[in-house]
């Protein structure tokens, strides 16, 4: 049966087979080439720093979902428009509130006047005025654009009962009085409304463009129209964004770099690290497992605390074990964010969880966590234990029954949860079973409220302690657990209504030790970021509210 | 002539001869005859063995080697195997007091004891700090190099010291600080100190991990060795080989049932649609390429729900449901191909003009000629169904954590393959020996079944 | 012929119908809802949305618009970018999905038939043993396994060469394409090298091959017009799902490589039930699947004359 394999006639015949196909599949590669380079862009000699060009390069976790700014809910649409939009106060270099498109401002306790600059252009070379920014407030809180985010409106006169349709958009509480001058009128005091405009909800829309190009606002590059520093010149759907100078910014002397580009999509962690080593993005994000590769290599890193809170959040409705206090008192002394953080994430930049306000929250005069140090709970295991017998007692349960763990389907979360039910089992014999769900079904079940405790975290929408503040007030979408507490309800009234600093961060101190003794939640972490930085690249800011990262201060280092 | 009287005697049946008709060799069925075939085949032999041993390492493993799969050992994270074991009993974790801290005249000091519970260091103020900036390093500070990972930005120029616990080993570590500027921007010279910790453990914690008796807790300074992990720790400090036997349950189960389950149903739907042909086939086959575009993701959740998979039950047996319900026409479609072909052979027209009835023809004929592209078939099902799993996992819908999986396994080792790549190794390694046994089996099967290697011996 | 593939063609829009009704029951039974998200969404603002999706409308009504629109060739819009049409979306990404995909199919037939054909003719020998091996650790090794590892030797190569040999990531030129497209391949060339070597063996051993033989015809024209032609047979017939499967499988490499797949955007859609990207995507592979499958089909009638088209 072996006849034909000692024949090399066979062999020179498989070896012509060969050798067409290789010629075949070179000819079909040359063939598709072409037809890539319209669905693609990056170029094949792009690196890290150009300092010729003066270009920079970076990877984007993922495409913008949303760069419809009266529509835009996320942090990484809300990094792209922080580059090529501004509003009317922006956070400079310092992360302080600066001048953008309004040159002077008053904030009033009633409302608040902005004088815009008269050299603020849209990237068309048309001004940029008041009537720009009345369309754009209208738009969002306008019911027919549904966009998630007309709630940071609110603090607008009128702005809820708009988006419920009850009042007509005209009657929004915000006029050009002429082209250059805008004037608010506040719904409630509202003593954090210059942090509020600077968030992108409250950036300008072009009305004449708007109309122009109608659902597809915001879609590609040149579909929108540009009030920042910089603008998309080319966006290759799920590919690559690259933004230029908009020629009309008011500051042309911002900034170092006339090209950011980002040649690369994609939320592969170890892909991104490769393509920091090969020299092709300026930088990247590190995790735990690859830090020791990075101190290896001796590369150049820095650490930040991102403002995100962490936190297990327990499910109070009635009929859930967990609304038990005398149970989540006992998992509260047993839970020890610092092991979490020093032996499970084990990231430098993450901090243990002390309380639902992160550690960055301003107060009166200061960090609102040194005016206002939360209230700890050392471990106790024996403590624990006795807060459980009191809660099966109070439960007439024998046992407490397995309590379901919600988490989402991320690596990290999936890690933590895994430690918490090793945790529990170990200090007080619980039984956690963890629910693993994808994002949508997790949310679900959130909203349902099926479950026992949820693996929840919270990133700051504006710099006020406000954002974390009102999570839990019994009224709020977002308390998925249904915890409701009269006291806490009071507080964050006070903390909504007042104009008084001292007494608002009063309030904040209040709540925050109303959801430590009422054990609401277990605070996990407060989550940072270790990234490694290309040498020649200098003054990228990061920042807990506002666009992050934001390129738009960066320099390549002289001589390089 | 003689008159033949026929009496009933002569209709009565010869008794038996069948001593003197036996054949010299005993008439083997086509399976026996085949089994011995397998037989002689060392490598197809070795590869059963094998086989079998996987089992047993899933079944009565876990009988033998008791650690539970999920118990977590903070103390002993991502550890290869034939690690240091040694550690010292330390007093349980205090937290640092501010008055018991002395500020050093100039330069960077440790305060007390570094272990690898805590490092404490303190420094000189600098000029004109706003705050500083803390590093630790593998490496000695060098002008113009890295000062390695940044630990802290302190914002308060008056609080000149600093507690390390950030997964901290028995390993020369290099601190240096910096002061900073309003920014954050580096405004001074590092200070630099070096240290090598002890490894150490609580008293509590030795005996919560079964290396020191509680009715004699060890005291400060004791020497204990930490729990034996032949094969390592992953990247929460659970054991490997259990996880590894834990594994094996979901991986094989899913790599086993599967891919049988599904490609019998492919072999019998295929042979069905092929054998008869026409506008049953017609049908049929449209019905294969319907299911073969269902999107198994969407299908997959669906299951989870139609099956009522609980909050953390592993939902693996919608996982298979779903694999078999939406994977079998590959097989139909290779099946109903050769059995097109087949039907067209000399032998089989042969076998129908001798009278064979369908049955005959399928399962005598068409079947076992299609044998080696069914075992081929089977052979790559079987890591292509793992993997399906670990795909799952690698997405967030595979079986619910703790359950390991093989997979599962490789997913998470895969992100620290450079620094520990025993995590990777093992469960890699693993689906490569099940594949490759799997694969010289069914070669090994597919000689011995092969009816034309029957005439040959 | 012609007349045979315009039945198919028309068998084949019904399946592609089933296959847009199965997803859509599908879609209906899966738990979660489509338009929450992180931040809990007003009542008025959900009913706007609602409204926008016609998520207002009874299942079965909503069905039917559905197929209306789906004749016309509309997609509809995507839920999670709420300003694009799922039609643009497939449009962007499917041709790179597809010129992915092409690349590794046709990389994993020529070479998994020349390589089987290979190991058939030096059965058990040297070569056949080290192929086979190859091929096992080619099936063996995941492919988010292979692929990092892919990705990791390149990076290290152009470390070592101090210039960029081919890239990491990204997408656009024919560098770009050769080694994920290699990825995205093996497992389905080694397939196809283990499939065309079985049937090879059982081809070696055909009657008909041994009489063209015993007629004299040369041994090379005996290999390629008999035995080859006869043993790509069950390869011919894989290869219709298994260019769907390339194609539609394509998420890890995609996700690896950045590459602006389509696949990157199913997965997606699945996890974040956006209803329309799901649909459009699936009707469309479905599509595209069948076509594939007539081919393949005619294809098949084309190599084998035995088998009658009809």
């Amino acid at each position: 049966m072996d006849t034909a394999s000692g024949s090399s006639s066979v062999l020179r015949q498989l070896g012509l087979y060969a050798l067409l196909t290789i010629v075949g599949i070179a000819l079909l590669m040359w063939a598709m080439s072409w037809i890539a380079s319209v669905t693609g862009s990056a170029e094949r000699t792009q690196t890290a720093i150009d300092p010729e060009t003066r270009s920079a390069s970076f990877l984007l976790g993922d495409e913008p979902p949303q760069l419809d700014s009266s529509k835009a809910t996320d942090a990484l649409s809300g990094m792209v428009l922080g580059h090529v939009m501004e509003g009317l106060l922006a956070y400079n270099e310092n992360n302080q509130l600066t001048a953008g498109v309004a040159e002077r401002w008053d904030i009033r306790e009633r409302g608040a006047t902005f004088w815009l600059r008269r050299d603020a252009k849209w990237s068309n070379g048309e001004p940029i005025t008041a009537h720009d920014f009345v369309y754009s407030w209208r738009l969002a809180v306008d019911p027919a654009n549904s966009s998630q985010y007309a709630f940071l409106l609110y603090a607008v006169k009128n702005g809820e009962a708009i988006t419920q349709g009850k009042m007509p958009l005209e009657s929004l509480g915000v006029t050009a009085i002429d082209d250059y001058t805008l004037e608010v009128e506040f719904e409630n005091s509202t003593a954090y409304f210059g942090k509020l405009v600077a968030f992108s909800t409250y950036y300008p829309i072009n009305e004449k463009f708007h109309k122009s190009v109608k659902d597809r606002f915001g879609a590609d590059a040149d579909t929108l129209l540009y009030s920042g520093p910089y603008m998309i010149e080319n966006w290759v759907h799920g590919a690559s964004l690259k933004m230029v100078r908009n020629p009309h910014y008011w500051n042309p002397g911002r900034g170092g770099l006339d090209i950011i580009d980002f040649p690369y999509i994609t939320s592969d962690p170890n892909a991104r690290l490769n393509l920091f080593k090969d020299g092709k993005i300026a930088i990247a994000g590190l995790s735990a497992e690859n830090l020791g590769e990075a101190i290896d290599r001796r590369w150049q890193m820095n650490a930040f605390a991102e403002g995100v809170v962490f936190y297990i959040e327990f499910n109070h409705r009635p009929g859930r074990v967990t609304g038990n206090r005398h149970l989540r008192r006992a998992m509260q002394l047993v839970n020890d964010p610092a092991e979490l953080v020093y032996k499970v994430t084990k990231l430098p930049g993450y901090l243990p969880g002390k309380s639902l306000f992160p550690v960055w929250v301003q107060g009166v005069n200061g960090f609102f966590r040194q005016e206002y140090p939360a209230p700890e709970a050392p471990v106790n295991i024996e403590q624990a234990r006795w807060h459980l017998e009191q809660a099966k007692q109070e439960l007439g349960l024998d046992e407490i029954p397995p309590l379901i763990l919600l988490t989402g389907d991320n690596p990290l979360s999936t890690l933590q949860s895994e430690y918490y039910q090793d945790r529990f089992k170990r200090t007080l014999g619980l039984d956690v079973r963890i629910d693993k769900q994808i994002f949508k079904q997790r949310l679900e079940k959130m909203t349902a409220g099926e479950f026992d405790m949820v693996m929840a975290g919270w990133g700051p929408d504006f710099d006020d302690p406000l954002t974390f503040g009102d999570l839990f007030a019994s009224w709020n979408e977002q308390n998925r657990g249904k915890y409701a507490s009269s006291e806490l309800d009071a507080q964050v009234r006070i903390a909504q209504r007042s104009v008084d600093t001292q007494e608002r961060m009063d309030a904040f101190g209040e709540i925050q030790r109303i959801l430590f003794e009422d054990a609401v939640i277990l605070p996990g972490y407060e989550r940072g970021i270790v990234y490694v930085v290309d040498e020649r690249l200098e003054g990228v800011v990061r920042r807990a509210v506002g666009p992050d990262p934001d390129y738009t201060f960066a320099r390549i280092r002289e001589g390089s | 002539m003689a008159e033949t009287k026929l009496t009933p005697q002569d209709f009565a049946p010869l008794h038996s001869e069948r001593e003197v008709q036996s054949l010299s060799r005993p008439s083997l069925s086509y399976w026996q005859d085949a089994w011995i075939r397998l037989k002689a085949n060392r490598r197809a032999l070795i590869s059963l063995y094998i086989v079998i041993f996987l089992l047993a390492f899933t079944v009565v493993g876990p009988w033998f080697w008791t650690i539970d799969p999920s118990t977590i050992d903070p103390d002993q994270i991502s550890q290869p195997p034939g690690a240091n074991r040694e550690v010292v009993v330390t007093a349980p974790y205090e937290p640092w007091s501010i008055d018991s801290i002395v500020v050093p005249a100039s330069g960077m000091a440790l305060v007390g004891e570094p272990t690898t519970q805590s490092i404490r260091m303190a420094w000189a103020p600098m000029p004109g700090a706003f705050g500083y900036r803390v590093y630790r390093n593998h490496f000695p500070v060098e002008p113009g190099k890295a000062l390695g990972l940044p630990l802290v930005n302190i914002l308060n120029p008056d609080e000149t010291w600093f507690e390390d616990r950030l997964n901290l080993k028995a390993q020369d570590y290099y601190y240096a600080v910096v002061a900073t500027d309003a920014t954050g921007n580096r405004i001074s010279d590092p200070v630099s100190v070096d240290v090598l910790p002890e490894r150490v453990i609580t008293a509590e914690e030795a005996i919560r991990r079964g290396i020191a008796s509680a009715e004699e807790p060890p005291a400060i300074g004791t020497p204990l060795k930490m729990k034996l992990h032949p094969l390592g720790t992953d990247y929460l400090g659970r054991d490997m080989l259990s996880r590894l036997m834990h594994g094996a349950r979901v991986s094989l189960f899913i790599g086993i049932f599967a891919p049988f389950a599904y490609v019998i149903l492919g072999i019998a739907y295929g042979a069905i649609a092929g054998f008869l042909g026409g506008i049953i086939d017609q049908f049929m086959m449209r019905f294969a390429d319907f299911v073969v575009a269902l999107p198994f993701l969407l299908f997959m959740i669906v299951f989870k729900l139609a099956f009522s998979v609980g909050a953390g039950e592993s939902g693996i047996f919608a996982m298979l449901i779903a694999m078999i319900v939406l994977l079998w026409p590959g097989t139909a479609r290779l099946v109903r191909g050769q059995i097109l072909q087949i039907r067209e052979e000399g032998y089989v027209s042969a076998a129908k003009l001798m009278g064979a009835n369908t049955n005959y023809l399928v399962l005598r004929h068409m079947i076992p000629n299609t044998m080696g592209v069914i075992l081929v078939t089977l052979t790559f099902a079987v890591p292509s169904a793992i993997f399906t799993e670990a795909f799952l996992s690698f997405i967030g819908m595979g079986v619910a954590p703790p359950t390991p999986s093989w997979g599962s396994m490789c997913n998470e080792g895969i992100k620290t393959m450079l620094t520990t790549p025993h995590e990777l190794l093992f469960p890699a390694a693993l689906i490569s020996i099940t594949v490759l046994v799997f694969n010289l089996l069914g070669d090994g099967l597919r000689d011995a079944l092969d009816a034309r290697m029957r005439s040959r011996e | 012929m012609w007349r045979y593939a315009f039945k198919r063609l028309i068998q084949g829009i019904i399946t592609v119908w089933f296959i847009a009704t199965a997803t859509f029951v599908a879609m209906q039974m899966a738990p979660g809802d489509p338009l929450s998200g992180e931040k809990a969404l007003s009542e008025e603002i959900r009913a706007n949305l609602e409204a926008k999706y016609g998520l207002d409308k009874h299942p079965v009504q909503q069905y039917f618009i559905y197929m209306g629109n789906l004749l016309k060739g509309d997609l509809g819009i995507s839920y999670t970018q709420q300003n694009r049409q799922v039609n643009d979306i497939i449009a962007e990404h499917f041709p790179v999905s597809a010129i992915l995909g092409v690349l590794a199919i046709v990389f994993a037939a020529l070479g998994g038939i020349l390589l089987g054909a290979l190991t058939a003719l030096f059965r058990n020998k040297a070569p056949d043993v080290i192929i086979m091996f190859l091929v096992i650790l080619g099936i063996s090794v995941p492919s988010f396994v292979v692929a990092a590892i892919a990705q990791l030797s390149l990076v290290n190569i152009n470390d070592l060469l101090g210039f960029s040999l081919l890239p990491v990531a990204g997408w656009g030129t024919v560098q770009h394409m050769l080694i994920p497209a290699l990825v995205l391949g093996l497992s389905t060339m080694a397939f196809l090298t283990r499939l065309m070597r079985s049937s090879m063996l059982e081809i070696i051993n055909a009657d008909y091959v041994r009489t063209a033989r015993s007629k004299g015809l040369p041994e090379s024209r005996i290999f390629s017009r008999h035995m080859l032609r006869n043993a790509i047979l069950p390869v011919v017939t894989v290869l219709g799902p298994a260019i769907a499967g390339i194609t539609t499988g394509g998420f890890v490499v995609e996700l690896v490589f950045a590459i602006p797949g389509l696949g990157r955007y199913f997965v997606q859609a699945v996890q974040q039930l956006d209803y329309t990207v799901i649909m459009g995507t699936t009707v469309f592979y479905g599509a595209f699947l069948v076509l594939m499958v007539i081919i393949v089909d005619l294809l098949y009638g084309w190599v084998d004359p035995r088998v009658r088209l009809d």
